[in-house]
């Protein structure tokens, strides 16, 4: 278990080894506060949806789910995906209604970034892996919570060397998007070299 | 003459990728060999014009309250549709794109479009705009590719160009391009490539640095 939660924080993390959510990423990675906000609006996200969509694909969707109602060969893991879109946006808008009404501080500060937090690809990645990996329900609690600290690390990290490089001398054409990707390829090389670490 | 502008425009001056930031997610991954990267752009390309097509079909009747569930919904039943036929008819394919055709869904450049350009603007400009949102895509992803296989491996669509030690030959494979990084890195480099030759998309400094003043020192 604890293997699993650092591969899937530093060796296989979701944006530096799958390039999952960099979009966003590098759209929201221009000053740290924010980059934090989001970071960790992605966790909370992550953290629920993965364990969710496991429970309706090995409820509902897998082949013999239904079973029970005597339909024991009728299989819908096709609907995987539409599901998972579904579950992930019903989730942002129930969590958002919730932390409006009992932590309104927390809802103040994430406000913004939950609706944008639906179409991002990491969190959709997230519930996918987990279906083509077979994970159990217990996997799929840290491996949610793994993947949405790493990205939420990964983020956090670029945010910040992208502040300073805001008074770094960089040629023209290189500044911005592409002094970005640059920075998270180095930053990638350097989270590659946990990849031999196993507990 | 000003409706073809809809195709063209986007394959570079205002390329999805290096300019707009759109689509990345799912680019990145599969650039490590050219076929992948060709059956992911087909692929994408088609649920782009498609998708581009159907949400300006119905634009009219889709209550802006709900518009984007609405959008979600018919992408991922293209995409759906799509995922399976890969799967039916070029299988180990499909197992080397994993989830990634499936990351279709959340591809920012699909729900970009239908939302910028397609819930105003009827059918044919629609799909035009979706076909060359897609090429430029496709052209972005197949570069990257192409330099990866063939520093990474020295081969092109598997075929062997640059012959390696491994087989007889002289070439040592750079491994490091098959791995993550390279693809930032080369991707980084193209966009600085384009923005020399198109210096209109260079970003303005937040900051001005005064070089005389450092020069001249305390």
């Amino acid at each position: 278990m604890m293997d699993l939660f650092l591969r899937s924080v530093f060796a296989e993390n979701l944006i530096l080894s799958y390039f999952l959510g960099v979009c966003t990423f590098l759209a929201v990675s221009k000053r740290l506060d924010t980059a934090v906000g989001l970071g960790i609006a992605l966790i909370v996200v992550q953290t629920v949806t993965v364990p969710i969509n496991h429970l309706i694909l090995a409820h509902l969707l897998a082949p013999g789910a239904w079973g029970w109602i005597g339909l024991g060969n009728v299989d819908l893991t096709f609907l995987a995906l539409i599901a998972f879109i579904g579950v992930i946006a019903a989730v942002v808008q129930v969590l958002e209604m919730f932390l409006d009404r009992y932590v309104p501080a927390l809802y103040r500060a994430l406000g913004i970034y939950l609706p944008l937090i639906t179409v991002n690809c990491a969190i959709l990645g997230g519930s996918l892996f987990m279906e083509e990996r077979n994970y159990t329900f217990a996997e799929s609690v840290v491996f949610g919570l793994g993947s949405g600290v790493g990205w939420a690390l990964a983020i956090m990290g670029l945010a910040a060397i992208r502040e300073r490089l805001n008074y770094a001398d960089i040629p023209d054409g290189l500044r911005g998007l592409g002094i970005a990707f640059i920075a998270t390829g180095l930053l990638s090389m350097g989270f590659t070299a946990f990849a031999g670490v196993r507990l | 003459m000003k409706t073809l502008r809809h195709l063209y425009g986007p394959i570079i001056d205002n390329n999805p990728i290096t300019l707009q930031i759109l689509g990345i997610c799912s680019a990145l991954a599969v650039t490590t060999s050219m076929t992948t990267a060709l059956v992911m752009c087909m692929a994408l390309t088609g649920v782009l014009v498609m998708a581009s097509a159907v949400i300006s079909t119905i634009r009219r009747h889709i209550p802006g309250s709900i518009r984007l569930i609405i959008q979600i919904t018919i992408i991922a039943s293209l995409v759906i549709v799509i995922d399976q036929v890969i799967q039916a008819y070029a299988f180990d394919i499909s197992q080397r794109l994993s989830i990634f055709v499936g990351l279709i869904v959340t591809n920012c450049l699909v729900l970009g479009r239908a939302e910028a350009f397609a819930m105003h603007n009827p059918v044919g400009p629609s799909m035009l705009d979706g076909l060359g949102n897609g090429l430029g895509y496709s052209l972005i992803l197949l570069i990257v590719a192409f330099v990866r296989e063939l520093f990474g491996a020295g081969t092109l669509f598997g075929r062997m160009v640059l012959p390696t030690i491994y087989e007889g030959g002289w070439y040592t494979p750079l491994n490091l391009m098959l791995l993550a990084p390279s693809a930032f890195i080369v991707l980084g480099l193209l966009v600085w490539a384009v923005r020399s030759l198109r210096p209109a998309q260079i970003e303005q400094a937040d900051y001005e640095i005064d070089a005389d003043k450092e020069r001249q020192g305390p």
